[in-house]
């Protein structure tokens, strides 16, 4: 391998993989290009038992690159038992968002007002489901204080303030558990259940994170505090660059600085 | 001999057994294996107000761009490698859809098993705390009568999806109804089907019984003929979505329609004019023809 620097995207990889290595033996749910190579390289690094599907409906086997066909298959996970899978639990999802709030409440619906939005997304999904029946993580490739605002125009995903207001049905099984941007990775352990900076990826500050956020975060008084995001070992650069992406399809969603 | 009876029909008898006003299930998923030669009959025909229950794809996009829907249940609409629908935005943004209930993805399957299984709800945690309850205020919670350890838990109360007519797409039938799905996943058509009161299936292809399971295992056949009133045969009739293996979702069409949906109102004409101003006949001679232009 050669000795070109670590790049960021290799960063939100290695952290998403960090989301996934305490998870255990339950089905490991990416939706897009980044969450699908996080959690493949937790599979062949930190969490060998997770299990991981084409995203279609077939659990695999093999851990194949991204967008490539699994060999082996283990079982079938078509859409009516990926919702089994959701109410039973063992399931972590990371998931998009279009706006997370300062309380880890997640938006995909639309933007504006829902009778009549100015900008129709997706839908809100699966995302209230996921988010008081099994552990959910956001992914969020460009940072910015539109993504991050105070509050979100719909809420889809429920963070945990919500849940516990809504009552022991939703709060029971409410595990916002990572938030992993361009910038940074967030978790909800603020104070009132608020979003707190973990770690500030290598070569981005504090006040980077901060200018970027349309919210106060949970930070330290003394910057010096927050831990830096690990660096991916050589072995999860050469799983990363040689095995699961060698097309580099991660640098659409993480451009070199 | 006792056979029993014989349940093919052509696109124009089930439209035309349609009325104003009926709550329509579409079956398939976002962009795959929907029953897009009978939405396009829809497309044709004077129904109106219809409510449209559907996990979303261009048949939402299509019917809401011909202003045939009253109220839209939905819990995403996504053309998957266009994740968003140009149509559908456009209907959102201009409030064109008198009456929309966005719903959680597992809630709307949760509301069709309680109308197959003839309940008015069933309860699930899905819903709670989001705004799925706060822009659906009819939508209620029930509180459990029973303690597992988190006190009376307070669940929403999903209604049921009762559904007037079903439409799905399936692979092979038999003339009775019995339907296999071929491809990886059934969705959930057998739900849709069993959540209304009459259900039509277009196939790819009407084959004997025998030959229904001749190659294919029998946990393929999906639809029993008890959940199906009528059955056409119509090739291609998923296109632009896709029927696994008969075909994958046809990309350079998909795009070149949102690329219609998202543009003038002269696009659109264009659009329409060029495929869906005629019969179903003439609207697969001009995917053929698109086919052969694009140099297939």
């Amino acid at each position: 391998m050669s000795n070109e620097v670590v790049t960021r995207a290799d960063v939100c990889a290695a952290a998403i993989a960090d989301a996934f290595k305490d998870d255990g033996e339950i089905f490991g749910s990416p939706m897009g290009l980044l969450p699908m190579l996080g959690v493949r390289l937790a599979k062949l690094t930190s969490n060998p038992d997770l299990v991981i599907s084409d995203g279609e409906s077939v659990f695999l086997s093999g851990v194949p690159p991204l967008f490539a066909k699994g060999d082996v298959v283990e079982g079938w996970i078509p859409f009516r038992r990926v919702f089994d899978v959701v109410a039973y639990g063992k399931r972590h999802v990371m998931m998009g968002a279009t706006q997370v709030d300062r309380h880890g409440n997640q938006n995909i619906s639309a933007i504006g007002p829902f009778a009549q939005p100015k900008r129709q997304l997706l839908g809100s999904r699966g995302a209230p489901g996921n988010t008081v029946n099994n552990r959910t993580s956001y992914w969020v490739p460009k940072h910015s204080d539109r993504v991050f605002v105070e509050q979100v125009d719909i809420v889809s995903g429920v963070g945990p303030a919500r849940a516990k207001a809504a009552g022991a049905g939703a709060s029971r099984y409410n595990d916002i558990h990572r938030i992993v941007s361009n910038l940074g990775v967030f978790d909800m352990g603020g104070a009132d259940d608020t979003m707190r900076l973990v770690s500030v990826h290598p070569g981005v500050t504090v006040d980077d994170v901060v200018a970027a956020t349309g919210f106060a975060l949970d930070i330290p008084a003394d910057h010096s505090q927050v831990a830096t995001t690990r660096e991916p070992s050589y072995e999860e650069l050469v799983i990363i660059r040689e095995v699961l992406d060698p097309k580099g399809l991660r640098f659409k969603e993480v451009p070199h600085e | 001999m006792n056979k029993p009876r014989d349940k093919q029909m052509t696109i124009d008898e089930v439209v035309a057994s349609l009325e104003d006003g009926m709550t329509i299930g579409i079956g398939g998923w976002g962009p795959r294996r929907k029953p897009m030669a009978l939405v396009r009959a829809i497309l044709r025909s004077d129904l109106k107000d219809l409510t449209i229950v559907s996990w979303g794809g261009a048949d939402v996009g299509l019917l809401a761009r011909a202003g045939k829907i009253r109220r839209l249940v939905y819990a995403f609409v996504s053309l998957d490698s266009i994740p968003l629908e140009p149509n559908f935005q456009r209907a959102r943004q201009n409030a064109t859809i008198p009456e929309v209930v966005e719903l959680d993805e597992g809630m709307f399957q949760t509301g069709l098993k309680a109308a197959a299984e003839r309940l008015p709800f069933l309860p699930m945690r899905a819903g709670l705390g989001s705004d799925v309850l706060v822009n659906n205020p009819w939508i209620k919670t029930v509180t459990s009568p029973y303690d597992d350890g988190a006190g009376l838990e307070e669940l929403v109360a999903v209604p049921a999806l009762k559904l007037d007519v079903a439409l799905v797409h399936l692979n092979r039938a038999d003339v009775h109804g019995n339907a296999t799905y071929l491809g990886p996943d059934p969705y959930f058509d057998d739900l849709f089907a069993m959540a209304a009161d009459r259900t039509y299936l277009s196939v790819e292809q009407v084959v004997d019984t025998a030959g229904l399971t001749v190659d294919t295992p029998v946990q393929r056949v999906l639809l029993n003929r008890m959940m199906v009133t009528g059955v056409v045969e119509t090739p291609n009739g998923a296109h632009f979505t896709n029927c696994v293996p008969d075909y994958e979702r046809d990309e350079r069409f998909q795009k070149a329609y949102a690329a219609a949906a998202g543009g003038t109102d002269e696009d659109w004409a264009a659009f329409e004019e060029r495929f869906l101003s005629g019969d179903e006949a003439a609207y697969q001679a001009a995917v053929q023809a698109f086919a052969e232009e694009q140099g297939k």
